[in-house]
């Protein structure tokens, strides 16, 4: 038998014991008893030292070849046993992925509409560069009615329904501010007496806040949210007001513009006085703000009473501007649906859960008040 | 303000429809509430006549009735005395509203005999109070006229919402002339001619004090007090009055027709003249609406020789007042102060017409006008003689008087109007003007809120109408977009989001909460509402937690167990303005999550309360690693399982645990349930940095090392005390210590327990070598040990 032939037969059966091999460490041993020092191949390549010059020119190259194609198959081998046992492996790796995850907190918890409302407030008007003035609940009663141009046995302090404190030591009875007008007062004094550059007129200002009444039914709560909204400069007029406002509720409710409607009205604090009539229409219980030819009373402004900035320490002959207010839970009620006011301060968590706003939907006026159209249905 | 159309033409000249008339009303300032046709309500009633009548088979007192319609003839069922054959009256058709109860008429047996439809009594028609018979009308009103136009019933009744300035539009007069001043029509002259005196002497008439400075009285002689007339009666029922008799009805009349309220005394029952004065200690008087008043000195009154007849500008008194039977009678018309008016009607708790017109300013020059018209009608409706009119005080004063610049309208509003036309709105309201580079204005006696300039812009822009004003776009105000906000209103809005970042759901409670729940929580003494809208809303909150609690406990009533809510508010310190805290707060019970396939929930602990609370501050810059976790300083806190974080120990800028089991108990809740109070105010402002670039930032090529300690301590000693330890024990090479294992038990000594500390070096210029890291962890060892008074476990 030649070497030829010989070598022939032994690739055969190396390949059969390759193929053959049903794991990597069984074809780990083919490949010693092949490639190994000891290994058939490696003894036929030991055998190219014993011939001739020509033999092993002839020889030689057959059996290095032999020895690389032995190498490939158990190389091609092993990558397609890994392969297979991967894949193996992997089939028994499943998880049932439709199992529910973890919500995340940060989409759980939710800012109280007033909140929100108040934080639309804010970002609206420091546009309109209006500063956020804050005052005391507990108020005395010259900041609530006397500063404000109601005197004692005004006909308007009877509207007010006050939640009246007991007289103390001094005798004086406190008493909760029934309305933000106050901080107009305090907050103007404060600006007057501040040591600041500047200080004084111009003032530019909204007070959003918790107000009180002593009454209580379907439509009234003893504790309700009121927003202020005060303007006191040398020339500042009613043509003014009326285009904050409506500047101010086309922002607010989110559509391109609404018309409104000032009505002559009184407030001791203002003169002339107007109530703020919106454009509405009603339909069934709905209402639909911004269209249609009904209107709808959404608060009261008018031009500060000189009286009122006499009592700021302002000369009301140099000096002029307007004041609004407005109920904040009326407003949240327009423009969010909430049919009773009652519920706002009931802390349901299904209520709180429905009508509330994730921590991230911050109003800003470059992203818009409200995420409502962020996704498609 | 109640008033009907026909009432108003009685003032006001004018072709403007009743649409054109109520939308004018509000856009002037007098707010139409409602407008109510009465022929509304008399829909599907009509004129019919009964042709004949039989008796009822079975009922004495019953008929049948055949009526003729418009529709042809029905029978009906009739229980009137009144009803026989020729007489015309009202039919109601089946499906009718009967106006008095509002039922829909049936068809009904009565009796065992079909009814069909029903004649009518003003009664049920609610136009009078005759319930004896069926209306009978003229037989000029053909069959088939509707009800509404054979009863007159076609006068549109008008609601209006008088502002507390507008005294003179109390009075119809009032509304007619500023409809008129708007351009609806003309005001008819005001005639009032009372007939001729008889010169024979009144009673006297005297006033002393402040309060009444005018007084007019009249005696009517001979009178025939009776019904007033139907004309009378139903503009008044129109308006929701009861007509009573003809001498209370003119005064009433007089009352809307003028905003002049009057009264009339039975002059026989009086004694002696009539005085208005300050009433005496001790007095006492029945009114009109039978009670009995006990009077103070600080009450105006009107009396004789004999005592109180009435509370002045407020109610008469019973004894004193006019009947059927009233042949001579006093009648007075008077001014008083509204202020004192006002006191003495709120102390006295009584709301009348009277009152509600004087408080607000009724025309002290109206005090003989409406004397004499008062005088006209009574003699008019029933007859007698006039005497001679007694007036006491005085009725004219200076008129109000002030100098305007018309610049003014178009500094406050914006308006550029012609000069002209400004001073006609003013004259047409009753202003008089001089004319001048500033005008002088003379101001209507009817008008007592006019007081300054504005109050002149106000009439001119509401009469020449609001709707005028052109909006004009509000300046800028800086010239650069800077924050509106303050640092700590900033700070505000940071921590509510951080809050709600934590799964917490934000609340409003009420500010005002019960006395023992406000004692649980240490209110101040004076904090308690004089006049609370309910028992349990009765003081100002110290703490926002009592309201939280209680809400938790509402849901945990509706089913819902794991509760995380928050609130920020303020907690009331004094009863001081101004000593109130921004406070924010947060209650969870129950589980930290709802329960997951991946293994049973946590409980809420005080933990949980404290990573709240410092999620707070972080959001406002605040680093945990600055804090101090301190003991507890409030009761209602579990005194083991909660703390105060501060950096400042004088200064606690948080408190947070498990709230204590008592109070758990006061509110019905089970545990666990905890709660954390952060106090916004107390992150001090910082010094502002110069711009805005971060400290340049270092980054190590070198790894870090982590060496782990377990340290065996006595039970009672705090984590931090060994956190604080190690940190301290090379602060240049350790950058961090965290605390990895705590247990008690197996394996060390009863008291004792084991805390793990994982601890990172930082090498900064080369590789610490092992003799470098093991002289660190002795220095860690013998810090911690010296502290903690603990060994290292080997």
């Amino acid at each position: 038998m030649t070497a030829q032939d010989n070598s022939t037969e032994l690739e055969s059966s190396i390949v059969q014991a390759i193929d053959a091999a049903a794991n990597v460490a069984a074809l780990e041993d083919v490949r010693v008893a092949a490639l190994g020092k000891k290994g058939s191949i490696s003894a036929l390549l030991k055998t190219l030292g014993g011939m001739s010059n020509e033999e092993r020119q002839e020889k030689g190259p057959v059996f290095n070849q032999l020895r690389d194609r032995i190498t490939q198959a158990i190389a091609d081998r092993k990558q397609a046993l890994e392969a297979e046992a991967l894949s193996a492996q992997l089939s028994n790796e499943t998880q049932d992925m439709t199992l529910p995850v973890e919500a995340d907190p940060l989409l759980s918890g939710r800012v109280h509409p007033v909140s929100q409302v108040m934080d639309e407030l804010s970002a609206i008007f420091a546009d309109m560069g209006f500063d956020v003035a804050e005052g005391p609940d507990i108020e005395s009663d010259y900041y609530n009615f006397t500063a404000l141009n109601i005197p004692e046995a005004h006909p308007a302090r009877q509207m007010h329904d006050t939640f009246y404190f007991h007289p103390n030591e001094e005798g004086e009875r406190l008493l909760l501010r029934t309305h933000t007008s106050p901080v107009q007062v305090r907050t103007m004094q404060a600006g007057n007496q501040s040591a600041e550059e500047g200080a004084g007129p111009p003032f530019r200002f909204i007070a959003p806040g918790r107000t009180y009444r002593c009454d209580s039914d379907q439509t009234h709560t003893p504790m309700f949210h009121q927003v202020e909204g005060l303007v006191v400069d040398e020339s500042t007029h009613m043509g003014h007001l009326k285009w904050t406002l409506q500047a101010f509720l086309a922002a607010f409710f989110e559509i391109d513009n609404i018309a409104i409607r000032l009505r002559p009205s009184y407030f001791p604090f203002t003169e002339p006085s107007m109530e703020i009539d919106m454009q509405c229409r009603r339909d069934g219980n709905q209402l639909i703000v911004g269209e249609g030819d009904d209107w709808m009373e959404i608060g009261g402004s008018g031009m500060v009473h000189p009286a009122v900035l006499q009592h700021a320490g302002i000369d009301s002959e140099k000096y002029q501007g307007f004041a609004f207010g407005m109920g904040i839970d009326r407003l949240a009620m327009l423009k969010y649906g909430m049919p009773d006011l009652r519920a706002f301060f009931d802390a349901d968590l299904r209520w709180l859960k429905h009508y509330g706003f994730v921590p991230l939907d911050v109003p800003s006026l470059s992203g818009g008040l409200s995420n409502k159209t962020l996704a498609g249905k | 303000m109640k008033f009907t159309l026909s009432w108003l033409h009685e003032h006001l000249d004018t072709t403007a429809t009743l649409d054109a008339i109520v939308e004018k009303l509000t856009l002037i300032g007098l707010e139409v509430e409602a407008v109510e046709d009465p022929a509304a309500r008399l829909a599907g009633f009509e004129v019919a006549e009964i042709i004949a009548t039989e008796p009822h088979p079975d009922a004495d007192k019953l008929q049948i009735c055949t009526v003729q319609s418009a529709a042809g003839t029905q029978k009906l069922v009739c229980g009137a005395p009144n009803a026989r054959p020729g007489l015309r009256g009202i039919l109601a058709q089946q499906g009718a509203v009967i106006p008095a109860n509002g039922m829909v008429l049936a068809k009904a047996k009565i009796r065992g005999v079909e009814s069909n439809g029903m004649m009518c009594s003003g009664a049920e028609l609610d136009l009078s109070d005759d319930h004896d018979g069926i209306i009978e009308l003229d037989t000029t009103f053909d069959i088939g006229t509707p009800a509404a136009v054979a009863l007159g019933q076609t006068d549109p009744m008008i609601e209006i919402a008088i502002t507390p300035n507008r005294p003179d539009c109390l009075g119809v007069r009032g509304i007619a002339r500023d409809l008129a001043a708007a351009g609806l029509g003309t005001l008819k002259d005001d005639i009032v001619s009372p007939p001729a005196s008889n010169a024979q002497p009144s009673p006297a008439i005297s006033v002393s004090g402040d309060v009444c400075p005018v007084f007019a009285g009249v005696l009517i002689s001979g009178v025939k007090n009776q019904p007033s007339p139907d004309w009378m009666q139903q503009r008044l029922r129109a308006i929701g009055l009861k007509p009573i008799n003809a001498l209370v009805d003119i005064t009433n009349y007089i009352s809307y027709d003028r905003g002049r309220p009057l009264h009339v005394y039975d002059a026989d029952k009086l004694t002696g003249g009539v005085q208005a004065r300050q009433a005496k200690a001790g007095e006492s008087f029945v009114a009109l609406d039978e009670k009995t008043y006990e009077l103070t000195t600080d009450d105006c009154v009107i009396a004789d020789e004999a005592g109180v007849l009435g509370l002045a500008g407020i109610m008469g008194g019973l004894a004193s007042g006019s009947s059927l039977d009233t042949v001579n009678v006093l009648v007075e018309s008077a001014w008083f102060e509204p202020i004192a008016i006002a006191m003495s009607g709120r102390h006295h708790y009584i709301e009348s017409d009277a009152r509600y017109r004087f408080e607000r300013g009724v025309d002290r020059q109206s005090v003989t006008t409406g004397l004499n018209l008062a005088a006209q009608m009574i003699v008019d409706i029933c007859g007698g003689q006039l005497h001679e009119t007694n007036l006491a005080g005085q009725e004219q004063v200076a008129p109000m008087t002030l100098d305007f610049a018309p610049a003014k309208v178009n500094a406050l509003t914006g308006l550029t109007l012609d000069e002209k036309h400004m001073q006609q709105i003013l004259t047409d309201l009753g202003f008089a003007v001089e004319n001048g580079k500033t005008w002088k204005i003379t101001v209507p006696s009817w008008r007592p809120d006019i007081e300054g300039q504005a109050d002149i812009v106000e009439e001119i822009t509401r009469i020449h109408g609001l709707e005028n004003v052109p909006a004009q776009a509000l300046p800028m105000r800086h010239d650069v977009t800077r924050p509106t906000l303050t640092l700590e209103q900033r700070r505000v809005h940071i921590m509510r989001r951080a809050l709600a970042g934590r799964g917490l759901i934000e609340a409003v409670t009420w500010s005002f909460i019960s006395q023992a729940d406000a004692d649980l929580f240490g209110v101040a003494d004076g904090l308690e509402l004089a006049n609370p809208i309910s028992a349990d809303l009765s003081h100002m909150r110290p703490s926002l937690l009592p309201g939280l609690l209680a809400a938790a406990m509402r849901n945990v009533d509706r089913g819902f167990g794991d509760v995380a809510l928050f609130e920020i508010g303020q907690e009331f310190l004094a009863p001081t303005p101004g000593a109130q805290r921004l406070a924010a707060s947060g209650v969870r019970r129950g589980h930290q999550a709802p329960r997951r396939w991946q293994g049973a929930p946590q409980p809420v602990d005080g933990f949980a309360a404290r990573a709240d609370a410092e999620a707070a501050l972080a959001a406002c810059g605040v680093e945990a690693s600055s804090l101090q976790v301190l003991p507890p300083q409030s009761s209602w806190y579990h005194p083991g399982r909660s703390g105060v974080l501060a950096r400042n120990p004088k200064q606690p800028m948080a408190a947070f645990g498990e709230i204590h089991p008592a109070v758990l108990k006061h509110f019905g809740l089970s545990g666990p349930v905890v709660a954390f109070e952060v106090w916004p105010q107390t992150v001090a402002s910082g010094k502002a940095s110069k711009g805005h670039a971060r400290p340049p930032l270092n980054l190590s090529n070198l790894q870090p090392v982590r060496r782990d300690f377990a340290f065996e301590v006595a039970s009672d000693v705090a984590a931090d005390i060994l956190v604080r330890a190690a940190r301290g024990a090379d602060k240049k090479l350790i950058s961090d210590v965290r605390v990895f294992d705590v247990f008690q038990g197996a394996g060390l000594a009863e008291g004792s327990k084991s805390i793990a500390l994982e601890v990172t070096l930082q090498p900064i210029e080369a590789t610490l070598t092992d003799v470098e890291i093991d002289a660190v962890a002795s220095k860690i060892t013998a810090a911690v040990q010296k502290a903690s008074g603990g060994k290292l476990r080997g």
